[in-house]
């Protein structure tokens, strides 16, 4: 009977975090395989487990640690394994700049404890949900927003480590390999809508594909790039185009 | 193999990589102090996602490591699947499952 002499305020923050947690729950079905995939990935490259739970737990971005894992294993410069996982993290700028009007007035520790947890489910749920919910305050958002990330985390942690310790022992039927692509495509497919996004996705596509052979993901750099100008083009044409007919 | 790099490189790829990956989710929740962030840089941002994604996975999705680089019909379809999932039900999950669901199926009864 604890929470019945908690003030209403805290009462809301507690159902407030609840929520968040079973809105991420599904999540765990693209974090669980994806972590397990990790794992695997990185203890049959010659990572030990301290490695692999030190990256799951200081990175906590899975695409950019499996692109630096490739291309450790391309013997690329130390350089270009950070350089092009960074670039695979780029998206989370555009997550923390449009995130920034509803959180970047806060205090400053809970700025820096939120900027751990922004992961690309938290960016997908608080974009959609902070713009209907005027009268909530930072609190409010910043509680909301660790239940959805705490409803993640622990199975990205604890299936991290599980793909390390069981490696390669994963049947091949599973094709666990190909959970990460599925996972990105999946994650990338809601968003382009409109002219503009799917000109700048085929142009990023196109030109990644071209340039594949670019070593140290050059390639997917340079079709990121190419995509980004298209988009931006077309956006810009088709916004002087509608003002010309005002 | 990944046993041309010492241990300490490692340790110093996943440090500075932990730390350019958390300033990079920091900078405008930490310096943006509840401005708006300016319009042209909203526009380049957007495209971030919708261009960095396709652009890593395309390449993974016609040629998959598994299969040595060979086009897989199975892994295609499968992604095609999510893609076309995710588009119609403009859903994250759904596209996940849906693909996930055909890979599973199709790697399964071929």
């Amino acid at each position: 009977m604890a929470e019945l002499s908690l003030p209403p305020r805290d009462l809301n923050r507690r159902a407030l975090f609840l929520r968040g947690m079973m809105e991420a729950a599904p999540f765990n079905l693209a974090v669980i395989p994806f972590s397990l995939l990790f794992g695997v990935v990185a203890v049959e490259a010659g990572f030990d487990i301290a490695q692999i739970m030190g990256m799951a737990v200081v990175v906590i971005a899975g695409a950019a640690q499996l692109t630096a894992i490739q291309l450790m294993q391309e013997n690329a410069p130390t350089v270009m394994v950070i350089v092009a996982a960074c670039a695979v993290n780029l998206r989370m700028a555009m997550y923390s700049a449009s995130l920034a009007p509803h959180l970047s007035h806060g205090p400053l520790k809970w700025r820096l404890v939120l900027s751990y947890f922004l992961v690309d489910h938290v960016y997908a749920m608080t974009i959609a949900e902070y713009p209907k919910r005027p009268e909530w305050s930072f609190h409010d958002k910043a509680t909301y927003y660790m239940g959805l990330s705490l409803g993640v985390l622990p199975s990205w942690y604890l299936f991290s480590y599980i793909g390390a310790v069981i490696g390669s022992q994963i049947p091949e039927s599973f094709a666990l390999d190909f959970a990460g692509p599925i996972m990105f495509t999946a994650l990338a497919a809601p968003l382009i809508r409109g002219a503009a996004n799917i000109a700048a996705a085929l142009t990023a596509v196109v030109v990644a594909l071209l340039a594949a052979d670019l070593p140290y993901s050059f390639g997917m750099v340079v079709g990121a790039v190419a995509g980004i100008s298209v988009g931006v083009a077309v956006e810009t044409w088709r916004a002087t185009r509608r003002a010309d007919h005002d | 193999m990944i046993d041309q790099w010492d241990e300490s490189t490692i340790w110093l790829i996943i440090v500075v990589l932990g730390i350019a990956t958390y300033l990079i989710r920091f900078s405008f929740i930490g310096f943006m102090g509840g401005r708006e962030t300016p319009e042209w840089a909203l526009r380049i941002l957007r495209f971030v996602p919708v261009t960095v994604l396709p652009a890593l996975v395309a390449p993974a999705i016609m040629w998959p490591a598994a299969t040595g680089g060979e086009t897989d019909p199975a892994r295609l379809a499968a992604a095609c699947a999510a893609l076309t999932a995710g588009v119609v039900f403009r859903n994250a999950v759904a596209g996940f499952g849906v693909g996930i669901a055909a890979l599973f199926l199709l790697m399964n009864l071929t």
